[in-house]
């Protein structure tokens, strides 16, 4: 019996030094413990969790390989012919639910810190749509796209996890996200911050954050979570975050950003562009954001994304034309960029759709066209 | 031997016995799980390095949809049934199923529902391609066009499920042998019996899931589209009130099998027999109130997620019963080491690993860092391959020689089971920690920072992929020129398959009915 | 056991199960007004509910409440629509009442319909309109523009702890659904 029992106990500590030495030795094994409060709660909930089935495994697992060694037919030709006992059966009912008192009693403090958003100090509202994200932030003239950077090559460091504008948000301050949905469920995840609140078309949700003040000028970055259509895994979450006074003047520049861009499309509306111009900047617009799903061919991928070649509405009166680039089409993957281009881009968009591909109507669409469109004239 | 049939296509097309049925179902599962396996080649072969190299992102996404739906109701859920029509009347000592007829039907329509579903593949715009869970509204409003085959092929399995769980009862409850009590019967026919109702219970669930779908999209109703009042979120809770018993459903009759299998092998009555039927009956009834533990991101109110998490945690009782049962069957046992223990054990072992994951991932807050990463993807192919499927090949091994009258090569099936053993931990295990180093699952690239599990877990993929086709060769050998069974082929073997019947078991089984002390 | 027992017990038995197969796929369509009603008692997803009356409320001085309005437009949609004011500081049980507008900016006319949301959820139980626009339908010819009145009071008896709720709109374009159903009811 000493032997079995030395036996034992050298099976269950040679395991956990293996499994702790794995665990700890390399941290990009384990999950991220992140920055904030609730994400190091859930870290060192999961460390907890993840000790306690390590410990678990040792007894079960010990048993079962001893009894490989000892119990084998060549070591124990005679069976025993016990089939059950109450007792024991009793003790290995109760143990599990003593463990998982132990285990759910700080998860329901974790969780009910995790869900109390009140008390905040700004709102942003994220809304996901296919396939990018858009943040309006409620206290600030301030909103934006954000749309993954596709000029990144694959060895980049943040591959698939770069966007154009960044969510900027300050430190040292209770944020409250106001999540919904544009179209499908979408996802929003930053695994450093311990957010992850589903988007939901017609309804809002809400999660928050706040983080340290030490982390002012980090990154974070993380990126959709639920299944949402083609490029589901080409929408990431990027959270820039800034002390107080760099926030404040971000707010001021991203004023004076908005400021110019309207004086700039005021200007542009203006200007009367020739064919040549708006060709021009209509193929690069063209590829970055209509190619993904019209394909760079026009041929789209029917029928859920339809050819531009030779459609009916690229050939059809320009007026239903410049409705669906700025309105988008219910119930499609058809979002409205009457937001998201500049009146220019989109006049020069739609004329290059209009003459690309052999649709040459020879018709030109003008940014002032586009303005009077989205006045209602 | 008055031992006659029919020969030729159509005793497979008109076979009302359980045995040719059973088999047509085992054969059936073993080609869908082929063609899933490709499906999932295809997946593994993407994912191998970062970069999109072979497939377009909607193709990917058509690929996992298809994978997931053909593994869980073409290759699971059948390979269950066919075990269910070749050792329920076997081991209750009935002549054959009770319906037969309707046995005949219910496998019959399976190859049409998943012609139909893989027909979808070659349509324009494609096959299924929002996810084997097919969330409103990107399957309904977004859905391609394909989606009205797969809510029909859909129907079509669930009938086929239906009548597979009808005939199950019936036989378990009317057929039994004099003297076969209840507690008496096999653990095998005891799990299936209890799959048996959760399939009646859940599939109509799901059946009515797909047609408000059908009804959302061409009949102007409003069941998940906010627009018109609905909710999208009810679609989830719905689909999960179907879903999550449907897990138990592909897992219950593996317990089943092991729990033949262990105490054969470990030469000594199954420890706590009683307990483990309660067990399983409890973990049935805790799966109908633990639904929601898959949707804690939707944004549940804090009661919920409490009730949620806390039911589901329950869980882990009946089921470390279970474990601990196996263990101290084995224990102060006579074991030996054959093909079908190796699977069972490995069974234990691994399964209960997903077991693990599956506790930590009904903890709330800290599933919201778990939640459709790649960890959960770990999770369920823990409990799906090593669980389901390798209680499935354990049966086979031990099964075979009654069934076929032949014996496998030994050496050919443990050849099998480490290669398994092998690949299936390369495979999966590396997918926990791409998941906790933020990984969402379902996607067709990725970062830098997950290249080297992914890798692992492509080349563990395609080395899995390749055992399968060694296991259909050590089978073709086996049932072609393998030695010639016993009747009673393990020493420790128990029932009424191995006492009263000669190897292969003759055609027509217990035309009266054996006597059970 | 003679052969015909065994046949009618199967069919009685056959007969059973197939009685609550038909149930449970009953029970499937139950669920949405059951998911309903129990939205309804837990607030799941801050659906709000229907028209309340506004009689002998009572009204509680001591503590104030800030609720929030969010408007999105969604795609397809080309209407302009927000709220007069973005925030309101009210007393629980006080009749307060906001005014959004709309405006049809296209060239035909449209129907649009507003889907109202909570967070956080519970505190959609506390929220009582006795005015909506969200329970109609807007049509709203082209050009045309509204004002609309929204009339509410939240309950006295909502928790302490909720100080602030947000009530989002979001509006959807149904024209085309309201065409399909006209259609087949003519």
């Amino acid at each position: 019996m000493a032997i079995r029992r030395k036996l034992i106990a050298g099976i269950a500590s040679l395991l956990s030094v293996l499994l702790s030495g794995g665990v700890q030795a390399a941290s990009d094994l384990n999950m991220r413990p992140g920055v904030t409060e609730t994400s190091i709660g859930a870290f060192d909930l999961h460390m907890m969790v993840v000790w306690v089935m390590v410990a678990i495994s040792v007894v079960v697992f010990g048993a079962m390989i001893y009894s490989f060694i000892f119990h084998r037919k060549s070591k124990n030709p005679t069976p025993a012919t016990f089939s059950h006992s109450t007792s024991v059966e009793f003790v290995w009912t109760i143990i599990p639910i003593i463990i998982l008192v132990y285990l759910t009693w700080p998860a329901v403090k974790l969780l009910v810190k995790m869900e109390d958003a009140s008390e905040s100090e700004m709102s942003i509202q994220v809304t996901g749509s296919q396939w990018k994200w858009h943040y309006k932030y409620l206290e600030n003239d301030i909103n934006f796209f954000s749309n993954l950077d596709r000029t990144l090559a694959v060895d980049d460091p943040n591959y698939l996890l770069e966007v154009d504008n960044m969510l900027v948000i300050p430190v040292d301050t209770k944020v409250r996200f106001l999540v919904t949905a544009d179209d499908v469920i979408h996802s929003w995840w930053v695994p450093d911050l311990a957010v992850k609140k589903d988007a939901i078309p017609g309804f809002i949700n809400e999660t928050w954050t706040n983080i340290p003040a030490e982390h002012a000028g980090k990154i974070f970055r993380g990126q959709c979570t639920e299944l949402c259509g083609k490029d589901h895994g080409f929408m990431p979450v990027v959270v820039k975050v800034l002390s107080k006074d760099d926030y404040k003047a971000w707010v001021a520049t991203k004023n004076d950003e908005r400021i110019a861009a309207e004086k700039a499309a005021a200007e542009a509306a203006a200007a009367s562009w020739d064919m040549d111009k708006l060709m021009a900047l209509g193929k690069t617009t063209y590829d970055a954001k209509c190619g993904m799903c019209h394909m760079p061919n026009g041929l789209g991928m029917p029928p859920t994304f339809p050819a531009l070649k030779d459609s009916r509405i690229a050939k059809g009166p320009a007026e239903g034309h410049i409705d669906i680039v700025v309105n988008g089409k219910t119930g499609t993957s058809m979002a409205a960029y009457g937001a998201q281009l500049t009146d220019a881009e989109m006049a020069a968009v739609i004329t290059y759709e209009r003459n690309a591909w052999g649709n040459n109507t020879g018709d030109t669409v003008q940014p002032a066209d586009i303005q009077a469109f989205k006045a209602g004239n | 031997m008055s031992d006659h049939h029919p020969t030729g296509f159509t005793r497979w097309l008109y076979t009302t016995n359980h045995k040719d049925i059973g088999s047509m179902y085992l054969w059936f599962s073993f080609v869908m799980f082929l063609i899933g396996g490709a499906m999932a080649m295809v997946i593994r072969a993407e994912l191998y390095q970062p970069g999109l190299q072979f497939v377009e992102p909607n193709f990917f996404n058509q690929m996992t949809t298809m994978h997931g739906l053909i593994m869980v109701f073409g290759a699971v859920m059948p390979s269950m049934v066919g075990l269910a029509n070749w050792l329920i009347p076997m081991q209750v000592g009935a002549p054959d199923m009770a319906l037969p007829r309707m046995n005949n039907w219910s496998f019959w329509i399976l190859p049409f529902a998943f012609t139909l579903l893989l027909s979808s593949l070659f349509m324009d715009g494609g096959a299924p391609n929002f996810g084997w869970t097919f969330y409103a509204p990107l399957s309904t409003t977004y859905g391609p066009p394909s989606t009205d085959f797969f809510i029909l092929g859909v129907h079509m399995m669930g009938i086929s499920s239906i009548m597979g769980a009808i005939n199950v009862i019936v036989t378990v409850f009317n057929m039994r042998a004099p003297g076969m009590t209840l507690m008496k019967m096999p653990l095998f026919v005891w799990t299936w019996l209890i799959t048996a109702f959760l399939l009646i219970m859940v599939m109509p669930v799901l059946a009515g899931t797909v047609t408000m779908m059908l009804t959302d999209r061409h009949f102007g109703t409003a069941f998940f589209d906010a627009a018109g009042g609905g909710d999208p979120v009810m679609f989830q809770h719905i689909f999960w009130f179907f879903g999550h018993p449907e897990v138990y459903i592909m897992i219950l009759p593996a317990f089943g099998v092991v729990s033949e299998i262990i105490p054969a092998f470990s030469r000594k009555k199954l420890f706590g027999y009683s307990s483990m039927v309660y067990a399983t009956a409890s973990i049935a009834l805790l799966s109908f109130i633990v639904w929601a533990h898959h949707m804690f991101a939707v944004g549940m109110p804090l009661a919920g997620e409490l009730f949620f998490m806390i039911a589901t945690m329950l869980i882990a009782v009946p089921t470390g019963v279970k474990v601990f049962n196996w263990v101290a069957t084995m224990w102060q046992g006579s074991l030996t080491f054959e093909t079908p223990m190796l699977f069972s054990i490995a069974f234990v072992i691994l399964f209960t690993i997903g077991g693990f994951s599956g506790v930590m991932l009904a903890m709330a807050p800290v599933d919201f860092q778990y939640h459709d990463t790649y960890f959960v993807v770990a999770h369920f192919h823990y409990v799906l391959f090593p669980g389901a499927i390798f209680g499935t090949t354990a049966a086979v091994y031990y099964w075979l020689p009654k069934w076929t009258g032949k014996m496998y090569n030994e050496t050919s099936g443990k050849i099998h089971f480490w290669l398994s053993m092998i690949f299936v931990n390369l495979t999966f295990f590396p997918m926990h920690f791409s998941g906790l180093a933020g990984m969402p699952r379902r996607i067709p690239d990725y970062n830098m920072m997950f290249a080297d599990f992914n890798m692992w877990a492509s080349i563990g993929a395609f080395g899995l992929g390749l055992t399968q086709i060694y296991f259909l060769i050590t089978l073709v050998i086996a049932i072609r020129s393998g030695k010639k069974a016993e009747d009673k082929q393990w020493e420790g073997a128990t029932g009424l398959e191995w006492d009263a019947l000669p190897s292969p078991a003759p055609y027509h089984t217990f035309s009266t009915p054996p006597k059970v002390d | 056991m003679t052969e015909p027992t065994q046949n009618s017990d199967n069919k009685k038995l056959v007969y059973r199960l197939v009685g609550i197969i038909g149930g449970m796929f009953l029970f499937a369509f139950a669920l949405v007004p059951l998911y309903n009603v129990f939205c309804d008692i837990t607030g799941i997803n801050g659906k709000t509910r229907g028209q309340a009356l506004y009689q002998d409320v009572e009204i509680d001085k001591k503590r104030q409440v800030t609720i929030e309005f969010l408007t999105n437009v969604n795609r397809g949609m080309p209407w302009d629509f927000g709220s007069k004011v973005k925030s309101m500081v009210v007393y629980p049980g006080e009749l307060n009442e906001v005014r959004f507008f709309a405006k049809n900016r296209s060239k035909n006319d449209i129907v649009g319909q507003t889907v109202p949301s909570v967070s956080p959820g519970e505190a959609a139980l506390y929220l009582n309109k006795t005015e909506c626009f969200c329970f109609d339908q807007q049509v709203l010819a082209a050009g045309e523009e509204v004002e609309m009145p929204m009339k509410f009071y939240i309950d006295a008896d909502i928790p302490e702890d909720v100080t602030r709720l947000t009530l989002s709109y979001q509006l959807f374009n149904v024209t085309d659904s309201v065409k399909t159903e006209s259609a087949a009811t003519k």
